[in-house]
């Protein structure tokens, strides 16, 4: 087991270690894609291995973000009304920012409200048997929905401009090196135990189930398993994972606005999973830090290319890498394997000609 | 009652704008399940195809400015038809049997698009001016019906009416539908189905053009006027239910009258909120929208 999986455990290792050998900017950008990496993570989950296309996954993101960030907020406003609310008029707080005082109110809402959404939205579309390009399409207006309402309700969410200006968590200062190092270590625990639960989950009877829904959902209708519960939990599963990341998210950047809730982010969280491949969690992982990275890099450097080459990118892993990088990787080790064996068989018949002799 | 009736055109005028955004969609997604993701981005080469119309006239012929906008009508169907075909016969042709994977693919091709629309004409957007002839309105008991929603209403109408007559009198168009019905039969009874997905693909696309053209009269356009609609006419396509005209005429108007009066009572944000949770509930009750093909398969 741990000989065979020896390039996942590097691969965490170096995660790990990564404080020591990065700058301080350079270690934020990273752990700010390993919050991307937890949601690929979920979207590997109900993509590639239970076929459903979801393109709302922002949303879930953003209300983890935003849950995280009210607490900052009130936190940073010590008491005071936030800056955003004087400024629009509000005088008192309303009821549900009053919940946020308590840190761990917050950081539950921050995995129960996405939760709770993902549910919702999926008990009712899966029992009718909405699926497909249907789901897809209806959690884009999903999507939509929220966008508009967290920017029509200016002063409650701070608007197109979002929540900023955080100062502290649990007394501790958000700027100092410090702090930033225990949470990015915290990110690396957070999506290591998603990887193995996600692996363990995939690995035994229930990960067979979501496979077999995702090849003919109806076959496993005729068997007696109900597609709906095992569609909704691993929808909910993702969505807590996509709340988690939006925490953690928030506490790194310091920063959560509509636009990166929007459709543009939801659809690039499918991209990451599409590069890495989709039905390998390990490469949606990869996928998510290799994509974000490629888009730090050309849109600090070539910003007027950057649109071109995303899409350029999505074409390009539709049509010629269907399975993506891991993709790639298994299909280069498979001939690699078959040459050899090709090559053992082309020596023993040698050695058998020989012999005959 | 001068109110309700005033609503009442709003909602019509919105529905005819919902709908010319969603029926290039319905032949597409409609009738060949294609996710064309660039449906939008085809509007706005439209509507960028209705302002370099413009600015040529402005330029060469400027005394006939009046009626650049008759102009601009057919080379915005054209523009955007030829890109589609285009489009079709690169990519979405390797993609028919794959909806998810074509959803992505189309969605890198909006955004090379967007990209490219920002290179050629900046990023701010450009304002088209309407044809003088549109100013004013008709003025019935104290109420103001624009010209420019009445045009487009007209527009619209002629439109649907031209695409219905092609789809059912037409030969080219019996073979689109033949297609819809049965794609294996339609093969076996000699029709070339890859001629006729490229054709069909090109009419869809050329809609969206005529859409985007429609929408310059309404407001300044710019790279992204394509992400503002998509959804809106993926929602219309869906609760019309797929395959049928009709069913796309009837899912625009209801969504333009639900947002027209719901708009009215509250505000423009809660109007877009509770449409959209009101499509869904709907969905709820009929999964395969106001109007579908009666099928027996399974998947």
């Amino acid at each position: 087991m741990i000989k065979k999986n020896w390039m996942y455990w590097l691969f965490f290792l170096a995660l790990f270690l990564a404080p020591f050998y990065l700058t301080e900017f350079r270690l934020s950008l990273l752990g700010k894609f390993l919050c991307f990496a937890m949601i690929a993570i979920g979207i590997s989950l109900i993509w590639g291995y239970t076929g459903i296309l979801s393109l709302g996954h922002g949303v879930y993101f953003g209300l983890g973000a935003y849950c995280m960030a009210m607490y900052l907020k009130l936190e940073a406003s010590g008491g005071r009304l936030p800056d955003f609310m004087e400024w629009s008029g509000v005088n008192q707080l309303p009821w549900f920012w009053k919940l946020f005082e308590h840190p761990i109110i917050s950081i539950s809402f921050a995995i129960i409200v996405p939760v709770l959404l993902a549910m919702f939205l999926s008990y009712f579309t899966f029992r009718n048997r909405i699926k497909g390009v249907y789901f897809s399409l209806l959690s884009q207006a999903i999507v939509v929905v929220f966008v508009t309402l967290f920017i029509g309700k200016q002063e409650w969410t701070g608007g197109t401009n979002g929540l900023t200006n955080f100062s502290t968590v649990f007394g501790f200062s958000l700027s100092s090196p410090l702090t930033q190092i225990v949470l990015y270590l915290l990110t690396v625990v957070l999506l290591l135990s998603m990887f193995l639960f996600s692996r363990g989950l995939t690995r035994n009877r229930f990960g067979r189930v979501l496979v077999a829904i995702r090849d003919s959902e109806n076959r496993v209708r005729f068997l007696g398993f109900n597609p709906t519960t095992y569609k909704v939990f691993v929808y909910s599963l993702s969505a807590a994972f996509a709340g988690i990341a939006g925490a953690m998210f928030v506490l790194q950047v310091g920063l959560i606005s509509p636009a990166m809730m929007g459709i543009i982010p939801s659809i690039e969280m499918v991209l990451w999973v599409a590069v890495g491949g989709r039905s390998s969690l390990i490469g949606a992982i990869i996928g998510a830090i290799v994509t974000n990275g490629a888009k730090s890099f050309f849109s600090e450097n070539y910003p007027d290319i950057w649109l071109l080459f995303l899409g350029g990118l999505f074409i390009a892993v539709v049509l010629f890498l269907p399975n993506g990088l891991t993709g790639v990787y298994q299909s280069v080790r498979q001939r690699k394997k078959q040459g050899e064996v090709r090559a053992n068989e082309a020596s023993s018949h040698v050695l058998q000609r020989v012999s005959r002799f | 009652m001068s109110v309700f009736v005033t609503q009442l055109f709003n909602g019509l005028s919105l529905g005819s704008i919902m709908l010319f955004i969603a029926i290039g969609l319905a032949i597409t997604f409609g009738l060949m399940g294609v996710i064309n993701m660039a449906h939008g981005e085809l509007i706005m080469v439209g509507a960028y195809a209705t302002y370099v119309v413009q600015q040529f006239f402005a330029q060469y012929a400027p005394q006939s400015m009046d009626y650049y906008y008759i102009i601009a009508i057919p080379v915005s169907f054209f523009v955007s038809a030829l890109l589609g075909l285009g489009l079709e016969k690169s990519l979405i042709r390797h993609l028919y049997h794959r909806p998810l994977d074509s959803l992505l693919a189309t969605w890198g091709v909006s955004l090379i698009l967007q990209q490219m629309a920002r290179t050629i004409f900046g990023a701010p957007n450009v304002a088209v001016l309407p044809p003088e002839w549109l100013d004013g309105g008709v003025h019935v008991a104290g109420m103001v019906f624009p010209y420019k929603r009445l045009f487009i209403l007209a527009f619209v109408a002629v439109s649907i009416f031209a695409l219905y007559m092609y789809l059912n009198k037409t030969a080219a168009g019996r073979r689109i539908r033949a297609v819809t019905l049965n794609r294996d039969m339609a093969a076996c009874l000699g029709i070339s189905t890859q001629k006729v997905d490229a054709y069909a693909f090109a009419i869809g696309s050329g809609f969206a053009g005529l859409a985007g053209c429609a929408l310059t009269l309404l407001g300044p356009i710019g790279p992204t006027i394509g992400t503002y609609y998509i959804v809106d006419a993926f929602m219309v396509v869906i609760l019309g239910g797929v395959g049928k005209l009709i069913g796309t005429v009837l899912g625009a108007f209801g969504i333009g009258l639900i947002g027209t009066l719901t708009e009215y009572s509250t505000s423009a944000t809660m109007a877009k909120v509770i449409t959209f949770a009101l499509i869904i509930v709907f969905l709820q009750w009929k999964p395969s929208g106001l109007v579908s093909m009666k099928t027996r398969s399974l998947d």
